[in-house]
């Protein structure tokens, strides 16, 4: 019974470690596409893709570390990527973020 | 004592009041009263069995500094002089100046003078005595600018007043230092301790700094510049503080100072080195001038050279010479200014050239100014008292003890027969000032306005000036025992007496005095031939134009300096900010040897964190090369992100929540700027610039991290953080440590954020909204 549950524990650990990898290589990779656009629209969608992945690695490293104090960061990341893209959107769109009132 | 020093000030204030009544009332008349009351209070103290008065009154107890009045001899003379051609110089400004005049500036500066004056030389406390000495200075600037709406004023009182304020501020290092070295602030006391002063290392620089002092304000070569200048004051005021006074100040600290330098070799070869100097250049200089208080003002500064020769002798005899030829010259120069002011006054020109021929229109002027001229020549009359000074001079000149030192050997043989050339050309330019003026060939045309004998009320003072000059000039002995013995016993510190006579017998020093007519007299009548010989010496080589140099040249550096980094360039100036960081943080780590690097006590390094860095690291770099605004946001947001990661990686989830919102807003924030920013252009400065610009800042990087790995590697205390974990549940009653910290431990620092953020908003609300251009829409 130890046993088994020393081993769910490794393969956890281990399978967590794995994800955590491959997820900064999908940010590696996103950041390549950040520097490099070629337009803006492109840098926007890879911040926002890198957001995401951001939530993921947050709640890994929050598997790996045995706390459920970072599920805030998880939440509170997933409403500021949807602000900051809509923001970015409108920027890049109209040009301004916050539209005057017509008067 | 303090009451004779500070009523000038006191009268000072009500002067304003006073002089509302100027057209009824000469304000001069209210002010006469103050300098002749002064006088009479310290007649008294003239007497034979004299002895020195001290009085103090505490000021700043603290720093040991108090009102410390020491009435010896030499200021009691002083005092005299002060307070007595006070009296003279305000009744003949009475006289002088116009009620249309701003009678009440002028008073007020005089009677500031006064007290400043009174406060030189009667201090006993070093800083009280440059405390008056520095008021002397800016009180005598006022009234050399009083016409300050005359260009030249205004250049006479600011050339002055640096000169003297340069010297002023020298003489307090050198006070400061004495200071330090005898733990005293009091004259005497220095006096006493005056082998702990001899023996002491900074003993040279205490000298040069209190030399500096006294030769700026006795316009001593090369200071002597700035006096002629100041002949741009009115009339009243030369006669007063530029013959008679302020520039005696300078002899006076000298004097003062005598009885501790003078038995230092040195003292000889500077003070006496300098005085023969001040007095050839200022005779022989006083002879080319044209201009009547011109003459005289280099005349003063040769007489003030040959007072500080003799006081530089050191002997016993050369200090009764010195304080016997300070008051014959506050006497007989006092009378020649006022006749020069009236001259001045009554013909409107002071250019010797124009006038002429005067003796007949002005009989009692011109009897003024022969008694006048004749006693600085030293003419060997028995009724003028510039003879017995002059002829001390020459004795005491002959009569000077051997040391080691060789220059002092050399002076001591070159002093005596320059002392007899300054004299000659003392002689001729006094028989210039006086036959120029009156005799000769009237040019009444050439003249602004008619001559006429000046009133009555303005003959008074030099008048009562001339009568001083004959008296003593007759009775020498009347002022000897009781004024100047002990004048001469405080500088020399020994006892004086010295019966003064007109005859002497065929002496060396009576040849020389007749060396000095005869020559004098045959370069006067042949002036024409020689005087070509200024255009050789000095030519075109002035000490004024080295002035002008330096001043010129110093703005002109100094805005060049400033100029060459100060170009509005704020790169250019953050990359000198970070040029100095670097240079001196590296000095200093350096020096100290504070770079080291410790292994022991570093974390296992993760896969996680090596990533998330690189990715940091790569983003910064874009950032650094992205050539569009927003692309350089958007790239500049990984680096928030990433930072927000390792925040979570090291365990800290309300910075990462913080660290997310902030990053969002700021990148909201930029992107809101942008808008109405230009865009980024393609970097055109040339390729040194930006190597310089990559040098510097991979410089400043890399000394901090330098920095933050030699400060974890040099812990020298362990953390406190084990007081808030076990406490912040106890004493806090929170489970989370950094919002306990946050509001219960340390909460002031949380309350100053906030107003920082409050500050911030209404700071932005205020630039958006109050735009002065508003009105203009």
């Amino acid at each position: 019974m130890n046993n088994i549950s020393e081993i769910t524990h490794q393969l956890l650990i281990i399978t967590t470690d794995i994800c955590i990898a491959v997820i900064s290589i999908s940010i590696i990779m996103l950041l390549y596409r950040v520097i490099k656009g070629p337009t803006n629209p492109d840098r926007a969608v890879a911040l926002d893709a890198i957001g995401i992945n951001l939530m993921a690695l947050v709640g890994l490293v929050a598997v790996l570390l045995v706390t459920t104090q970072l599920n805030d960061v998880i939440l509170l990341t997933g409403i500021l990527l949807f602000i900051g893209t809509i923001a970015i959107a409108k920027f890049l769109e109209k040009g301004v973020i916050i539209d005057r009132e017509l008067d | 004592m303090l009451y004779a020093v500070l009523i000038p000030l006191l009268i000072a204030c009500f002067i304003p009041y006073l002089s509302k009544f100027k057209d009824k009332i000469h304000t001069g008349i209210f002010v006469l009263f103050v300098p002749l009351s002064i006088f009479i209070y310290f007649l008294q103290f003239i007497d034979t069995n004299f002895v020195p008065v001290a009085q103090g009154y505490s000021w700043i107890p603290s720093l040991n500094i108090s009102l410390d009045f020491y009435l010896d001899g030499l200021s009691l003379l002083f005092v005299l002089l002060i307070s007595g051609i006070g009296t003279l110089v305000t009744l003949y400004s009475i006289f002088y100046l116009h009620k249309s005049e701003r009678l009440g500036h002028f008073y007020v500066y005089l009677l500031m003078f006064m007290t400043a004056m009174l406060g030189v030389v009667l201090s006993d406390n070093v800083f009280v005595l440059y405390t008056f000495w520095e008021l002397t200075s800016i009180s005598s600037f006022l009234l050399i600018g009083y016409w300050h709406y005359r260009e030249r004023s205004r250049y006479g009182a600011l050339k002055s007043m640096l000169i003297t304020v340069f010297g002023g501020l020298s003489m307090l290092g050198g006070f400061i230092l004495l200071t330090i070295i005898t733990g005293s602030t009091s004259i005497q006391e220095m006096i006493s301790q005056t082998d702990v002063i001899l023996n002491s290392p900074y003993l040279p620089l205490v000298m040069t700094f209190i030399f500096l002092g006294a030769f700026t304000k006795s316009a001593q070569f090369p200071f002597h510049i700035w006096l002629p200048d100041a002949m741009e004051a009115p009339t009243p005021v030369s006669a007063y503080l530029h013959s008679a006074t302020m520039v005696k100040a300078g002899i006076y600290l000298i004097a003062r100072f005598s009885p501790v330098f003078s038995a230092y070799e040195w003292f000889f070869i500077i003070v006496s080195g300098i005085g023969i100097i001040t007095l050839c250049w200022g005779s022989y200089m006083a002879v080319r001038q044209t201009d009547l208080k011109g003459i005289l003002a280099f005349s003063t500064i040769s007489q003030l050279g040959m007072i500080m020769t003799m006081l530089g002798f050191g002997t016993k005899a050369a200090a009764f010479a010195a304080v016997f030829h300070i008051l014959n010259h506050a006497t007989f120069k006092g009378s020649l200014f006022m006749v020069a002011g009236i001259i001045d006054h009554e013909t409107g020109s002071r250019d010797i050239r124009k006038l002429g021929g005067l003796m007949t229109l002005m009989p009692i002027s011109a009897t003024l100014a022969l008694f006048g001229t004749f006693s600085m020549a030293g003419v060997p009359l028995p009724f003028l008292n510039g003879f017995y000074s002059k002829e001390m001079f020459f004795d005491v000149s002959l009569d000077l003890s051997s040391t080691s030192l060789f220059i002092a050997e050399i002076m001591k043989t070159s002093i005596p027969y320059l002392a007899v050339l300054g004299s000659i050309f003392t002689f001729v330019y006094s028989m210039y000032l006086f036959f120029g003026t009156f005799t000769g060939e009237k040019h009444l045309d050439e003249l602004p306005s008619k001559p006429h004998e000046a009133p009555i009320g303005m003959l008074i003072s030099p008048a009562l000036l001339i009568v001083g000059v004959i008296i003593i000039g007759l009775i020498p002995n009347l002022v000897n025992e009781p004024l100047l013995a002990h004048a001469a016993k405080a500088i020399s510190g020994e006892e004086v007496h010295k019966h003064i006579a007109f005859w002497h017998g065929f002496e060396a020093p009576l040849y020389m005095s007749l060396i000095v007519v005869i020559f004098g007299s045959i370069l006067y009548i042949f002036r024409k031939k020689w005087t070509d010989i200024y255009l050789l010496i000095p030519g075109t080589l002035s000490l004024n134009k080295v002035y002008d140099r330096i001043l010129d040249g110093s703005e002109k550096y100094s805005r060049k300096i400033t100029n060459s980094y100060m170009d509005g360039s704020l790169r250019k100036y953050i990359a000198l900010i970070m040029i100095a960081t670097v240079l001196v943080t590296f000095t200093t780590m350096l020096t100290t040897d504070g770079f080291t690097i410790k292994t022991d006590d570093l974390a296992k390094v993760t896969v996680s964190e090596i990533l998330i860095a690189s990715v940091m690291v790569a983003a910064a770099l874009g950032t650094i090369f992205a050539r569009n605004n927003v692309a350089a946001i958007l790239i500049l947001g990984v680096v928030g992100f990433g930072l927000s990661v390792l925040f979570v990686l090291y365990r800290a989830p309300d910075l990462a929540l913080t660290q997310l919102v902030v990053e969002t807003i700021t990148v909201a924030l930029f992107l809101l700027c942008f808008y109405h920013l230009p865009n980024l252009r393609p970097r055109t400065e040339s390729f040194k610039t930006k190597s310089v610009n990559a040098i510097i800042a991979i410089s400043f990087g890399a000394l901090m991290t330098m920095v933050a790995i030699s400060a974890h590697s040099s812990k020298w205390f362990g953390a406190i953080s084990e007081y808030f974990i076990e406490n912040s549940y106890e004493l806090g009653g929170g489970a989370n440590m950094v919002n306990v910290i946050l509001v219960d431990f340390r909460g002031i620092d949380t309350l100053f954020e906030i107003v920082v953020l409050g500050i911030a908003a209404f700071g932005i609300y205020a630039m958006i909204k109050l735009r002065s251009d508003k009105g203009v829409e």
